[in-house]
């Protein structure tokens, strides 16, 4: 499956899911500059990175969102192509409108980095394919700006569709209902705080991550 | 023309930084400061002709997100 990464002025992450996605696709993904306009084509999987893009000037994520690329983002979305958002990529996918919510300053005002554990909340996006729901997993964290926050009409309709992939077990940061990832409509956009490219091999501490890329890759193959 | 925008958080959505500025005020001994929202402001010159429709849309497009923010412009 060809894959690419997009990399933003800022993002920090972008070298850690190019090797999660080589590991377990075979294949070294194309690294996509943010200021071009143009994916390469039948691309299978887009990552968004986790970092922080233009320093999160003006809100975390705001800038990347205006990014030349991210109509060619939107556009291969709307075809139905897979897109993963990581720690600051899910921040970009709210501010791009791809997924609803956002993220604000964490409730304790701390940055928070260590490893959280999470539970699979729905194994039935192409994300999550790779585990059982009520799995319990731990996947890093690292970010100032993880509090999910939508109205409750919207939170009721994340929950009653199914689309709250992960959620955290423990209090991480003030996200309503402990949600720490969520899915689109269709399933094929993720967004999630916690890093599961940094936990796909026993040096890391644990594979949990790995998981879900190679469920993704089995589940869009 | 100068402009400002003034940018603040919905009411409702939770403002960690101002809960901490609040909770310093308090410290300092200053009573009665029932809240505080920290916000944001944009100084901005722009030509003349530039229309309300056209200052509207930067707030919409790029300077608030109007899931989280509401914003206010100040004509200076």
């Amino acid at each position: 499956m060809k894959t690419a990464v997009v990399v933003f002025p800022g993002s920090n992450c972008d070298r850690d899911v190019a090797v999660a996605l080589r590991e377990v696709t075979g294949t070294a993904p194309t690294m996509v500059w943010h200021g071009d306009s143009d994916l390469p084509g039948d691309i299978g999987l887009i990552a968004l990175p986790g970092g922080f893009s233009y320093g999160d000037y003006l809100r975390c994520g705001a800038i990347a969102a205006r990014s030349p690329i991210v109509a060619a983002v939107k556009a291969a979305a709307e075809r139905g192509v897979p897109v993963l958002g990581i720690c600051n990529g899910f921040q970009i996918l709210t501010e791009i409108g791809l997924l609803p919510g956002a993220l604000i300053r964490n409730q304790g005002l701390d940055f928070v980095c260590r490893d959280v554990a999470l539970t699979v909340a729905n194994d039935r996006s192409a994300f999550t394919s790779g585990y059982t729901a009520g799995d319990a997993v731990r996947f890093p964290v690292a970010h100032h700006d993880g509090n999910y926050v939508a109205d409750e009409a919207v939170l009721d309709r994340l929950e009653g569709e199914g689309r709250v992939a992960f959620r955290y077990a423990e209090a991480v940061n003030g996200s309503a209902r402990d949600i720490a990832g969520i899915v689109d409509e269709r399933g094929t956009v993720l967004g999630l705080m916690p890093h599961p490219e940094r936990r796909i091999e026993a040096a890391h501490g644990g594979n949990d991550g790995r998981r879900l890329f190679e469920g993704l890759l089995a589940a869009v193959s | 023309m100068k402009i400002r925008i003034i940018v603040t958080l919905k009411p409702g959505v939770l403002d960690p930084q101002g809960k901490a500025i609040q909770h310093a005020l308090g410290s300092l001994g200053f009573a009665g400061v029932a809240d505080v929202r920290a916000g944001k402001l944009f100084e901005i010159d722009v030509a003349d002709d530039t229309d309300d429709a056209a200052i509207d849309a930067m707030c919409r497009q790029l300077l608030a997100n109007t899931v989280i923010e509401n914003y206010r412009i100040e004509r200076a």
